[in-house]
């Protein structure tokens, strides 16, 4: 099966960024495919790189992170979201003339049309939210 | 281009339904997934749009902005008919339990019963939620 | 149809929508604060059997655990899956509606 994921919340303030990981997760090590994790309204701040979670409990980019780099995820932000909330990689910076980015690794910001496109091609979309 | 040429060039169509549950300005799944909605138009899939329990207040006519300073996209559901997206199907269980009849939305849409709207979702090849 | 509902049935009406809006024969699973729809002597609990007689509902067992719910005391017909389960469950329907 192939699965597109969307992810509706951050990282922390509801469980969707949770169970979206969990579920993304077992089907990759169930042999499913994951076409696309699409991050969306604030799940784009799980692509951030500058949080520091405490140290005994789990952290929730790192854990991003460490799944695509695993299984070549393609993890995206949305850029409309992005540009609401503040998440910034060096393309953006230039083009809205900001000083920083923060951009977390595996991450890439681009447009819906790439949730579009992951509703088209996948099998079942999973939607996590609130 | 014939549906059946589209296919044939690999271009899938799929009944692509937005589900809509939210009241606007309170939140911003309102605006965001109706962004979703007009880049999605692009992509020339078998779109509708559902509206239920407070996603119906979405389509309240009348909405000024001004004094909360935020921005009034309510017009928005006005030009979806330009983007080819004129499937809209309200839930009349959502709106006579808030008291809303046709005559107080600000689009034309279709009033279906819940059983009509349990069958117009079996339908669907995907289904987003916001 | 798989259904999904992640929120507690005191907190929003997303499982009162689900079960209006939600065919015979679908699956529903309650997963996140969704799983206390899942519990004995609640007063949604009789909503709740009364759906099991005409669609298939589950409830996420990590969820249950986490919120220090007992899974003897779930609602009879309401069958507890874990992540595994989760993703069979989606893979095994046509698509999936998360009553959010």
């Amino acid at each position: 099966m192939k699965f597109a994921i969307q992810v509706n919340e951050g990282p922390y303030q509801h469980q969707a960024a949770d169970t979206a990981y969990q579920f993304t997760k077992i089907a990759l090590e169930k042999g499913h495919e994951v076409f696309r994790v699409f991050f969306y309204h604030d799940g784009v701040n799980n692509g951030t790189r500058l949080t520091t979670p405490p140290q005994d409990d789990r952290h929730i980019t790192n854990r991003w992170m460490d799944l695509a780099e695993k299984y070549d995820l393609d993890m995206v932000v949305c850029v409309a979201a992005a540009q609401r909330r503040g998440v910034v990689d060096d393309d953006e910076a230039k083009r809205q003339g900001k000083d920083a980015t923060n951009i977390a690794p595996r991450f890439r910001i681009s447009g819906l049309g790439q949730l579009i496109e992951a509703g088209i091609q996948a099998d079942r979309l999973m939607v996590f939210g609130d | 281009m014939s549906e059946e040429d589209m296919m044939e060039e690999g271009g899938t169509i799929k009944k692509f339904m937005y589900v809509n549950r939210r009241a606007p300005y309170g939140s911003i799944y309102a605006l965001e997934s109706l962004e979703v909605v007009l880049i999605g138009a692009a992509f020339e899939q078998d779109v509708s749009m559902l509206f239920v329990d407070d996603g119906v207040y979405e389509l309240k006519k009348g909405q000024d902005t001004k004094a909360v300073d935020m921005k009034n996209f309510s017009p928005t559901y006005r030009a979806l008919e330009m983007y080819d997206v004129e499937k809209l199907y309200v839930e009349k269980e959502s709106m006579d339990e808030r008291g809303l009849t046709q005559d107080d939305l600000l689009v034309p849409v279709e009033v279906m019963t819940s059983a009509q709207v349990a069958e117009l979702m079996e339908e669907q090849d995907v289904v987003f939620n916001f | 149809m798989l259904h999904t509902v992640n929120k507690s049935p005191y907190e929003k009406n997303s499982l009162n929508t689900c079960l209006r809006l939600a065919s015979s024969g679908s699956a529903i699973l309650l997963i996140e604060d969704g799983v206390y729809a899942a519990m004995k002597g609640t007063s949604v609990a009789e909503k709740v059997k009364t759906a099991t007689q005409d669609k298939k509902l589950y409830a996420l067992g990590p969820d249950l655990k986490a919120r220090g719910l007992d899974e003897g005391q779930v609602i009879d017909g309401v069958t507890v899956v874990d992540y595994g389960g989760f993703v069979d469950l989606a893979a095994e329907s046509d698509k999936v509606q998360a009553w959010l």
